[in-house]
């Protein structure tokens, strides 16, 4: 190669992994600022801010969804398996919103330890499958010990 | 290794006669693929058990997603091309080559913002992996602006690669912002190294829509670099004598 050519390639070389390195140590530093939202556990450590608005994130535990009967008050806790957080919301929950779905919540953390949110969104996993084998799958799923079940992304 | 066709690409005028040989098969190529993944992903390939309906816009905005980071892809590349070997098609290559991608990316950005609100319940959200997308389309943005308000040709060229090659940096950025970051955004549903998290007659569409969106973005970006060859060398003998003979 050509001494000059060389030299820009270098060169270029050079910027780039000083550049990117740079942009790496930001993005680490950054790295709470980034995350869309805290999980249980953060909240029960206390990493998350207090007094402010923020989201929390986690999977929607089976069995803890209530709804109230009159109005559209709804309750229910959310896991990392870990820890668990409660979370209270009034208004319509999205389509994918149900059991045992990954969720992240705009809110605040109330006194008593439970989150009041304004805004809930559902998460979706990377998996898709016509509904017959996801039924298939379930079937198979209790039929077999409960050791084989697997735990969903969320 | 023989490196003959590397350099016969350097030339404007093995390029373009290249090129009007094959920009318009390829363009019909990849539109013929695009009209069969899309019909098939629409209309024939199964729905799926959580969202329904609502998941076949993946046929659009996944191919979009993957065309807006290879064409940037390929202009970082073209611009480490002229910023060390100073070749002519460079440049030309990335005039034509940035609006095609910044299209995809408007595409991909548009289509996950009509995905995510009967799924996530939003338009859109500041995660990592929007907002990165998001960054991409700017710089895009940032590319075009650069080529087209310039006067000094050389300037321009030399400033449209530099942030070319700089904005490499964001590509990883992207792929991994799933991975790195809690996000709204699920992770990848394929990999190279990993089975699809789909079953063969959903993702057999989606990569035949694949296929064509290349397809159809490689043929546009063919046409584009031949008129853009003509503009530039509009004072060669090859040019002038082109238009004389064909009217071009």
């Amino acid at each position: 190669m050509h001494p000059i050519r060389k030299k820009r390639l270098i060169t270029i070389a050079i910027i780039l992994f000083v550049l990117s390195s740079a942009l790496g140590l930001v993005l680490y530093a950054l790295q709470q600022n980034i995350n869309l939202f805290y999980s249980p556990t953060q909240i029960a450590l206390g990493e998350a801010p207090q007094n402010t608005t923020i989201r929390a994130g986690g999977m929607v535990v089976k069995g803890s969804v209530k709804r109230d009967a009159n109005t559209l008050d709804v309750v229910f806790s959310v896991t990392d398996f870990k820890h668990s957080l409660q979370i209270q919301y009034q208004g319509i929950l999205p389509d994918l919103f149900r059991e045992g779905q990954g969720i992240v919540a705009q809110g605040k953390m109330l006194s008593n330890g439970v989150f009041s949110a304004s805004q809930v969104l559902a998460k979706h996993d990377e998996k898709y499958m016509p509904p017959e084998v996801s039924e298939a799958l379930e079937k198979a799923q209790n039929d077999s010990t409960p050791t084989s079940s697997s735990v969903n992304d969320y | 290794m023989n490196w003959v066709w590397f350099h016969k690409l350097g030339s404007p005028k093995w390029f373009f006669q290249w090129a009007s040989k094959w920009s318009t098969p390829v363009f019909y190529l990849g539109l013929l693929c695009l009209l069969v993944g899309v019909i098939w992903g629409l209309v024939f390939a199964p729905t799926d058990y959580q969202q329904g309906e609502t998941y076949r816009i993946i046929y659009v905005h996944v191919p979009a997603a993957v065309l807006a980071e290879s064409c940037y892809l390929s202009l970082g590349v073209a611009g480490l091309v002229y910023l060390v070997w100073q070749m002519k098609m460079a440049p030309i290559f990335i005039k034509s080559m940035a609006p095609v991608g910044a299209a995809m990316a408007a595409i991909a950005l548009i289509s996950g913002a009509i995905w995510g609100k009967p799924t996530w319940g939003t338009w859109w959200v500041w995660d990592a992996r929007l907002t990165s997308v998001l960054v991409l389309f700017i710089l895009y943005m940032g590319i075009i602006a650069l080529q087209n308000t310039l006067e000094d040709v050389a300037l321009a060229n030399q400033a449209a690669a530099i942030v070319s090659v700089l904005g490499l940096i964001n590509l990883p950025i992207i792929k991994y912002s799933v991975n790195w970051w809690n996000t709204l955004h699920q992770p990848a549903s394929f990999g190279l190294t990993k089975k699809p998290a789909m079953p063969m007659e959903m993702w057999l569409p989606l990569l035949i829509s694949l296929v064509g969106f290349y397809f159809l973005v490689a043929g546009l970006a063919m046409w584009r670099m031949q008129s853009e060859i003509l503009l530039r060398e509009r004072r060669s003998q090859w040019v002038k004598e082109k238009v004389m003979n064909d009217g071009v």
